[in-house]
């Protein structure tokens, strides 16, 4: 099957707009512009069955559908924050097939009624904002942005917002706030960003790869995309394979597509002679699944979608699979994924704030092999007092691994924790 | 506020063109905040209290308000460090492939520890979170002023050479090499 976001592995001077053009580029663009009423598109996306990529899997179209028709002006803000350890899908598009990713950009704007679109990029990409304003320069050049396109009465600009480091700033109010010049914290919601957003208008936030699918399902039709993946996760998804793999690298597949075939088929296996022995399909926000003799096929046979991700303990989430293999314990990973977190804590609400402070020493201790088994409990305890309790989902994400790794990595904690005996595991769950 | 008013506006002066396109850009003035602080730190690679205050006094902001987001935002200085930053990556996908040891020997060739800089000044390594590259560890980002370089699948040999070669630049010219 050829690529539908990856295209530049088929077509590989892709990121020149002539050559864009000459394998279909703009055409969907134009076609919606002269001939589609932005209800339609919106229809459109709809049925495709399109669900956010940037983590939460929301349908695409029934997001836009949430924006009011009696407030102006509306915006559509592109996440291009990438910061999930263990994501670089959008950054591969990009810098190499940045136009089809801007001309989604541009129906995106052109089926809410936004005149103006904004890229937030983290500000590590800094020289891909400097490449992505040259081809945003080369399209208003062509006429493919800017005043009464395609002789229409619709005009439209995009801008590049360079962020500055901070992870939360992919939380989509934080975003807003960041691009309005403040600390990068998450609003209180209600109101929506679909209500009140950017410049406290109504606005759309959708991730990179979320958009760049756009110029094609306008192209070959919903009914199309609908047929790619399954029933419920519709269409092709890149999965960002990293950790202790053959192959790391980007795989754009069908969603549905199982464990087994990402990691054995295309990511060449696990190397070294060593076995596979925890995965994160979603980053260090993930659960952990734990893979033993016991679990290896049932996981293995797992479809990655929306849905059955679930069925091993876990989420696809943006689907960034770190593969884990048997010469690491989970108390070094979990040592790892809270640093990450106390790190990134944006310090507006309690619980994560403090929650983080608190649990990098617990588990700072335990990983040097100072813990005790009061110090497992006390840690299974904090991650309990975080989770659920705090304004936006990045003080969730903190406790996932910590949590997963106590109850289903007993052994690891147990043989560092002198006073936890083989019954840490029941004891934990009391 | 009324402080910041009264002193001049070097930003503008030094870089009219591109500060009055900043300002150009965004609907509404705070919004300029970010870009302009990125022109601050052009050439000393940190923001100066005075900048912070030219720029608070620019868009009608408390310098505190400027400084909270100079202390928010990982790739603001208020301090002066190394004239190049070389930004290790040791978070968890990284490390599964060696990050942390990588760094561990850079540190040993270097003769220095994290977050501290070689003494001739030149070069401060720090250890930082996921910067989307992580199939390609052992990598780095390396911050000069407003500049970043990413530097991907890189080894130890490879990073000295790169330290060499910064070094036979001195402390006033300018690298803004290619990444490799
Ligand atoms: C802490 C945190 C970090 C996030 N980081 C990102 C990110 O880097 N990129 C992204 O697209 N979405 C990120 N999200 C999800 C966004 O808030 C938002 O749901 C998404 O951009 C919506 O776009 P989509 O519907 O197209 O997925 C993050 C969410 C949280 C809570
Ligand atoms: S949960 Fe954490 S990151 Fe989110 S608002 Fe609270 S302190 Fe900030
Ligand atoms: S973990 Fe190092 S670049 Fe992602």
């Amino acid at each position: 099957m050829s690529y539908i976001l990856l295209r530049h592995r088929d077509i590989p001077n892709i990121k020149d707009i002539e050559v864009y053009a000459k394998h279909g580029g703009f055409e969907s663009l134009k076609k919606v512009v002269t001939s589609m009423q932005s209800q339609q598109v919106v229809d459109e996306v709809k049925a495709s069955g399109l669900r956010g990529r940037g983590g939460a899997g929301f349908p695409t179209g029934v997001k836009w559908s949430f924006l009011p028709n009696n407030i102006w002006p509306h915006y559509v803000v592109c996440n291009a924050d990438e910061s999930e350890p263990g994501t670089f899908k959008d950054r591969e598009i990009m810098e190499n097939n940045p136009f089809q990713f801007l001309e989604g950009v541009a129906i995106a704007c052109y089926g809410v009624g936004a005149a103006e679109g904004y890229v937030y990029l983290r500000g590590e990409f800094k020289q891909l904002q400097v490449f992505l304003d040259e081809c945003i320069l080369q399209m208003h050049a062509a006429g493919l942005l800017g005043d009464n396109l395609f002789g229409s009465s619709y005009s439209l600009k995009i801008k590049t917002h360079l962020g500055a480091g901070a992870y939360i700033c992919g939380e989509e109010t934080a975003l807003l706030e960041s691009i309005e010049g403040k600390r990068g914290q998450p609003r209180v919601r209600p109101p929506f960003p679909a209500v009140v957003g950017l410049y406290g208008k109504p606005t759309v936030i959708n991730n990179v790869e979320t958009l760049t699918n756009l110029p094609q399902i306008i192209e070959k039709g919903a009914g199309w995309y609908k047929g790619l993946g399954t029933d419920k996760s519709a269409g092709v998804k890149i999965f960002s394979l990293s950790g202790n793999i053959n192959n790391p690298g980007n795989y754009e597949l069908p969603l549905g597509t199982t464990f087994r075939e990402l990691i054995f088929n295309y990511g060449g296996g696990i190397p070294n002679g060593h076995k596979l022995r925890a995965i994160m399909p979603a980053g260090a926000s993930s659960s952990i699944i734990r893979i033993d003799d016991s679990t290896f096929d049932k996981v293995m046979d797992t479809k990655m979608d929306y849905e059955n991700v679930q069925s091993v303990g876990s989420l696809l989430g943006s689907a960034s699979v770190i593969i884990i293999d048997d010469t690491h314990s989970m108390d070094w990973v979990i040592d790892k994924t809270v640093h990450f977190f106390k790190h990134e804590s944006c310090g507006k609400c309690t619980p994560c704030r403090d929650g983080n402070y608190w649990m990098l020493h617990i588990v700072e201790r335990i990983h040097a092999g100072h813990g005790t088994n009061a110090d497992l409990l006390l840690l299974k305890n904090v991650a309990n007092q975080v989770n659920g309790k705090c304004l936006c989902a990045l003080g969730d994400f903190s406790t996932m691994a910590v949590t997963s790794a106590l109850e289903r990595f007993p052994e690891d904690f147990a043989a560092i924790c002198p006073d936890a005996s083989a019954g840490v595991h029941s004891t934990l769950k009391a | 506020m009324s402080l910041a008013k009264n002193i001049p506006n070097p930003l503008r002066e030094k870089y009219p063109e591109e500060v009055q396109a900043i300002f150009d850009k965004y609907p509404v003035k705070r919004s300029a905040v970010m870009p302009l602080l990125y022109l601050a730190q052009r050439e000393g690679g940190y923001i100066t209290k005075e900048g912070m205050a030219d720029i608070a006094s620019m868009l009608d902001l408390d310098v505190t308000q400027v400084a909270s987001i100079v202390g928010f935002y990982t790739l603001y200085h208020d301090e002066k460090a190394g004239k190049y930053r070389m930004q290790v990556c040791n978070d968890l996908p990284c490390a599964l492939r060696g990050a942390d040891q990588f760094l561990e020997s850079l540190c040993q060739n270097l003769g220095i520890q994290v977050g501290e800089t070689t003494p001739d000044g030149l070069v401060t390594l720090e250890a930082v979170t996921c910067l989307a590259a992580c199939d390609k560890a052992p990598m780095f980002q390396l911050q000069e002023g407003d500049k970043l370089t990413y530097y991907e699948n890189m080894s130890v040999d490879r990073t000295l050479e790169l330290v060499t070669a910064l070094k036979a630049i001195g402390p006033q010219g300018t690298y803004g090499g290619e990444a490799k």
